[in-house]
């Protein structure tokens, strides 16, 4: 019974990191309709970047918030240079710029700092008082920042002017033009946030599975499943969606199919969801006229 | 003093297709002028070419200064606020965030300037109060047009351009609609340019209008005198 | 064909027959690949070049074609010629299956589903369970071929002309079925399957054979590529085996015949000279490769080589209008 609230509990915190990623994948793809598969990587180059301050004595905080504000101009800068000349593109030519950055975005950081695999410190005290018998102290700070940031995030969208003109430019690009708001501009923010999101994740998820350029690779198989999941169109769900992927993939490897198998669960879980209910289980269902 | 627009020789095409073969008009500060024709005339195009969401060619001033090749952006920056056709509502945003976003590219966005014009524009349409946490998306339609048209009044626009906003609504509601938008021009002083189907109520509502047959115009007048105009009435106003 | 093209074919036949005699035993060998990848990415090309479905898992049936040779070749003692009717008849088969629910899923929700297959697959060969066959995490080691009947040459030249007389044949297999109307079916479904539908062709049994046949090619050449290399491991079929697949297209041509072959040498010989530089240069290369391919060359080499030939010919007929 403790063995299976320890998976359930640990899930919670792996689920949390899939949550971020998920939501920062939903953001884009609500704002764009596209689905960004270089999502790990720029998360996972965020975190080199942390590794990097952390490495040359900056404390660990203010390495955490400079890497989150590194992470949001890359974010931004990308969406500028990379995506917007195919923004109306064919799919084809979209999903290979995508997959132009995965790939640039991971051999640059075995460029610069090799394959070897590094570990990455939590900012979590071990032992003491934080931590239970089921959860370790990062775990559970782990879970913490997570909910701080879906916090942030959605006291930003809801209750500021600016939230409220990302929304607008996402659901309706016409009708945002028409009341002033640069809607490119919002596109490239969305980005910056997302990739911001996506540090965060990074940097919870590098203590757990050590830092290595291709660390992000599962992790974002599950997040896609989680976004798929909850509706790809849906920021609770997404957010849902991780928690119930993270603790599935926990107990199923624990106790059912064994740890080898995990992987094969987020890709049962994609394809099942994508054949039998595309629009997830919060999503809304879209006809597209012919 | 000059004309608050003026529109001279405008082109406009949607990718190969020219919809408008050089239109021309002008409209004083403080009128409301209306754009009538039938299905397909151009008078849409014309609005969307006014705020440059459509490629044109020709002159399009606005309080003298030249506005075409201006981003639709910042053509709503200079107080022009377009009500579109099909009304552009934020659907799943709620009213009060709808009406919220008209103040969006307000340059003066004191919250409690904003809060104040909520709180006018609320006088002038009750019934979006009643509403104002609820979806957009399941406004009425008659209820959506008064959303769409408040929206562009939190600009505190100049010039308001409105695209058949009569569209599906009963009779009574678009004289009710229509009644508060001469109080708006009175009051305001917001002049408007209206496209309008129906032309009887157009007609009525307006000080000026001008009748566009496919992308050209062919008659304008005072609103009285295009009432009376035989061909008009012929084709136009069914008697 | 025009004549011009065929005498063309001929001479690089010939040329590509003479070369085995003519370099050394590796570059044989990297030359045999180049074979191998241009059948990959042949199956790849009639799937995404042709037909518009998106896979960024294709090196997943790359993998079941390497693993069927090396399974039968190391357990069943099967002779190497022998696995690939059956590695061509297993990827057909599995490429229709994968592909009958890949009806359902458009543009980017059928590169998402394909992009999870190809992440997760070399778990799935590692699974424990079936050790016994795949030789789990260590792989299954195969012997070369000799050359039959005594041929005056060694092991890499032969196994080079085997796999040339393969490539030849499926080549000229995929040039029949292309330019006829199942290639014109195919194309017209990339660009309007709606209007495919409304005028009566069935869009589900084209699509579906096309994942079938796109994957059959891809499996051949990874039995092919398996017999070269003589090792299958599961960590050689990870996520950029089939991005690589994908790299090969888009660089090479798409919905182009010549494009498999000049995607083939460039994702063989561009790591090698990256290699020199850094292990993670050729992604990096790759990558920027791409970029610039897609903003300025999006029709691959093969569509600059058309447009340079296309040139040379309009001025050749310029300068016989003007004399």
């Amino acid at each position: 019974m403790e063995a299976l609230l320890h998976q359930v509990l640990a899930g919670l915190a792996t689920g949390g990191i899939y949550a971020s990623l998920a939501l920062a994948l939903v953001m884009i793809y609500q704002a764009t309709h596209l689905v960004n598969f270089a999502q790990g990587e720029l998360a996972m180059f965020a975190t080199y970047f942390a590794w990097t301050l952390i490495n040359a004595g900056v404390p660990y905080w203010p390495a955490f918030f400079a890497t989150v504000a590194f992470a949001f101009v890359l974010g931004v800068v990308i969406e500028r240079v990379v995506i917007r000349p195919v923004e109306n593109a064919p799919v084809l030519a979209v999903v290979v710029v995508f997959i132009a950055l995965l790939v640039i975005l991971n051999s640059v950081t075995g460029w610069i700092y090799s394959y070897t695999i590094k570990t990455f410190p939590s900012p979590f005290p071990t032992g003491g008082v934080f931590g239970t018998k089921l959860l370790s102290p990062h775990e559970l700070g782990a879970i913490g920042v997570t909910l701080v940031v879906l916090v942030l995030l959605y006291l930003f969208f809801r209750f500021t002017p600016l939230g409220l003109a990302m929304r607008a430019a996402a659901q309706n690009p016409d009708s945002a033009r028409l009341v002033g708001i640069r809607v490119g501009w919002m596109l490239a923010l969305g980005w910056g946030l997302a990739a911001a999101i996506g540090a965060v994740a990074g940097m919870m998820v590098a203590p757990i599975v050590f830092l290595d350029p291709n660390m992000m690779g599962g992790i974002l198989l599950y997040a896609f499943a989680a976004a798929l999941v909850g509706g790809v169109d849906n920021p609770w769900g997404a957010v849902l969606g991780g928690f119930m992927v993270g603790v599935l993939e926990n107990v199923l490897g624990a106790f059912v199919i064994g740890n080898e198998l995990k992987l094969a669960v987020a890709l049962a879980l994609i394809i099942g969801v994508l054949v039998v209910k595309p629009s997830g289980f919060f999503g809304k269902v879209f006809v597209t006229r012919v | 003093m000059a004309a608050l627009l003026e529109v001279s020789n405008l082109h406009a095409a949607y990718g190969l297709t020219r919809v408008l073969h050089g239109i021309s008009f002008v409209m004083q500060e403080g009128s409301i002028t209306t754009l009538l024709g039938a299905n397909g005339a151009g008078k849409t195009t014309t609005l969307r070419a006014l705020c440059q969401m459509v490629k044109t060619e020709g002159e399009i001033r606005f309080c003298g200064a030249r506005i075409d090749r201006r981003a639709t952006e910042d053509i709503v920056r200079l107080r022009i606020a377009h009500v579109p056709d099909g009304r552009g509502t934020f659907v799943n945003l709620t009213t009060e965030e709808n009406l919220r976003l008209g103040a969006y590219a307000r340059k003066d966005k004191d919250r409690a300037g904003v809060d104040a014009d909520l709180e006018r524009i609320y006088d002038y349409f009750p019934r979006l109060k009643e509403r104002r946490a609820q979806q957009a998306g399941t406004l009425s339609g008659g209820e959506q047009q008064m959303l769409a048209v408040s929206r562009a009044l939190m600009l505190r626009p100049k010039l308001m351009l409105l695209d058949e906003p009569s569209f599906g609504l009963a009779p009574l509601i678009v004289k009710e609609l229509f009644g508060i938008l001469r109080t708006v021009n009175a009051k305001e002083k917001v002049s408007m340019l209206v496209v309008e189907q129906n032309a009887a109520m157009a007609l009525e509502l307006a000080d000026h209008a001008y009748l566009i047959e496919t992308g050209r115009v062919v008659l304008s007048g005072s609103a009285d005198a295009i009432r009376r105009d035989d061909n008009v009435r012929r084709s136009y106003l069914g008697y | 064909m025009s004549r011009r093209q065929i005498i063309l074919l001929a001479v690089l036949l010939l040329a590509a027959c003479a070369l085995p005699l003519l370099v050394s035993d590796y570059r044989v060998f990297q030359f045999n690949l180049v074979l191998v990848y241009a059948i990959a990415l042949m199956g790849l090309n009639v799937l995404t070049g042709y037909n518009g479905q998106i896979s960024l898992g294709h090196g997943a049936f790359y993998a079941i074609g390497a693993y069927c040779a090396a399974i039968l070749m190391d357990k069943a003692g099967l002779p190497y010629w022998a696995t690939l009717p059956v590695a061509a008849f297993v990827c057909l088969v599995a490429g229709f299956l994968f592909g009958l629910p890949a009806l359902r899923l458009e543009g980017l929700y059928l590169a998402l589903a394909t992009f999870a297959l190809g992440v997760s697959l070399p778990s799935l060969l590692k699974y424990h369970h079936l050790e016994k066959w795949t030789g789990g995490v260590q792989g299954i080691v195969i012997a070369k071929p000799d050359p039959p009947f005594g041929l005056p040459i060694n092991a890499d030249q032969w196994l080079y002309y085997f796999t040339l007389l393969v490539t030849v044949i499926m080549f000229v297999i995929a040039w029949n079925l292309l330019r006829g109307r199942v290639g014109r079916a195919l194309v017209a479904i990339r660009d309007n399957h709606v209007a495919t539908e409304a005028m009566g062709v069935n869009n589900a049994i084209y699509k579906s054979l096309a994942f079938g046949v796109s994957a059959m090619y891809t499996g051949v050449a990874g039995a092919l590529g398996a017999i070269a290399v003589q090792y299958v491991a599961p960590d050689s079929f990870g996520i950029f085996l089939s991005l690589t697949f994908l790299i090969g297209i888009v660089i090479g041509g798409l919905a182009s015949i010549p494009g498999a072959i000049y995607g083939a040498l460039f994702i063989q010989f561009v790591p090698n000279v990256a290699d020199e530089i850094s292990k993670a240069a050729p992604w990096a290369i790759f990558g920027i490769f791409l970029l610039g391919f897609v903003y300025l060359m999006p029709m691959g080499i093969a569509g600059a080589v058309r447009m340079a030939l296309a040139r040379l010919q309009r001025r050749a007929q310029n300068r016989q209008r003007s004399t």
